[in-house]
């Protein structure tokens, strides 16, 4: 009995491994973020259109926001531009820019001639704040709550689907628990 | 009900906050430099030493298979200088992993710590062990019993 069980237990053990290592939908780029339900980490930023302003997410505590990672050198993020000005025009929550590794001016151009989604977008000159938030590959985008906790993340560019599924329950949800 | 999220600092404000968040960056920037040989090496073999073995233990997540010591992308280059300022600030090795799997996950390093749900990856190689040898030793009985043949 052993005989046969002990090889077809080990063959069922290598096709679940298998499945689960050659699955060609899993990005093996996406990581669990560490930050869910912790604090969102702090910055102060000069916001990319106006050097004279501050962008800090201590001013929104007490309301649910979106923070968008993004930078004219990301391709991904020109592909979800447009998501984020559908999103933007909804006014569901304030959504919020990170712009990381960029130049200023660049960014600044990219806001005028595409359209400006967001309410207020850090520059993030050094790139401590991304590291403060985890970042890794642009485009990200998190969605935190009004206790302040970072509650969901996503990478890659956003689509109205994945809004639509995955940001808009969640924002539901922590606006009537926050209420 | 937004609130504005940007704040108009009056104009003295904001003139103060650049003068100390300059004095600030300067003298970042000098224990920054002061502590690094024209190489842009730690002047301070010990530091560089800890700086290489640091680097190399962490993974680099953009290229997963190399460590921030051998990518070359951006953000290896961020961390890189995290770890540095870090180490230049008299942190210790915990605390420099630990800011890093904070913010990053367990994934960030490249061996994973032992706490009860990584007992698995660490004891797997054991087990793995144990039952070859269970295996190998079965044989070997059933051999010995075996005629010999002609």
């Amino acid at each position: 009995m052993w005989k046969f069980l002990l090889p077809f237990a080990a063959f069922l053990t290598l096709v679940v491994l298998f499945a689960f290592g050659l699955n060609p939908k899993r990005d093996i780029h996406e990581l669990p973020s560490p930050l869910i339900g912790k604090p969102a980490p702090e910055f102060a930023l000069v916001d990319v259109l106006d050097p004279a302003r501050v962008v800090s997410n201590s001013t929104l505590k007490g309301q649910v926001y979106v923070l968008n990672v993004w930078g004219t050198w990301c391709g991904e993020c020109r592909a979800e531009h447009a998501t984020l000005l559908a999103i933007s025009q909804q006014h569901t929550v304030p959504l919020i820019g990170l712009d990381w590794m960029d130049e200023r001016d660049k960014a600044k151009q990219w806001l005028e001639q595409l359209g400006n989604p967001y309410q207020a977008v850090g520059f993030d000159a050094d790139g401590r704040a991304a590291i403060d938030w985890g970042a890794y590959g642009a485009p990200e985008t998190f969605l935190v709550d009004q206790r302040g906790r970072v509650i969901f993340k996503f990478i890659t560019p956003m689509t109205q689907a994945v809004w639509d599924k995955e940001f808009l329950p969640r924002i539901a949800a922590a606006q009537r628990s926050g209420a | 009900m937004r609130r504005s999220l940007i704040a108009f600092w009056p104009a003295a404000l904001l003139a103060a906050a650049l003068a100390i968040a300059a004095v600030a960056a300067g003298a970042a920037g000098t224990a920054a430099t002061g502590g690094l040989d024209e190489h842009g090496q730690l002047q301070d073999a010990a530091l560089q030493g800890r700086f290489e073995r640091i680097t190399k233990e962490l993974r680099c997540l953009v290229c997963q298979n190399e460590s921030i010591a051998d990518s070359n992308v951006e953000l290896a280059g961020d961390l890189r200088r995290q770890v540095r300022d870090m180490l230049l600030a008299h942190q210790s090795d915990d605390a420099i992993f630990k800011f890093m799997t904070d913010r990053y996950g367990d994934f960030v390093r490249f061996s994973p710590p032992l706490e009860p749900k990584t007992l698995l990856i660490w004891g797997a190689p054991f087990v793995m062990v144990l039952c070859g040898g269970f295996i190998v030793m079965r044989i070997a009985r059933q051999r010995a019993h075996m005629p010999i043949d002609e």
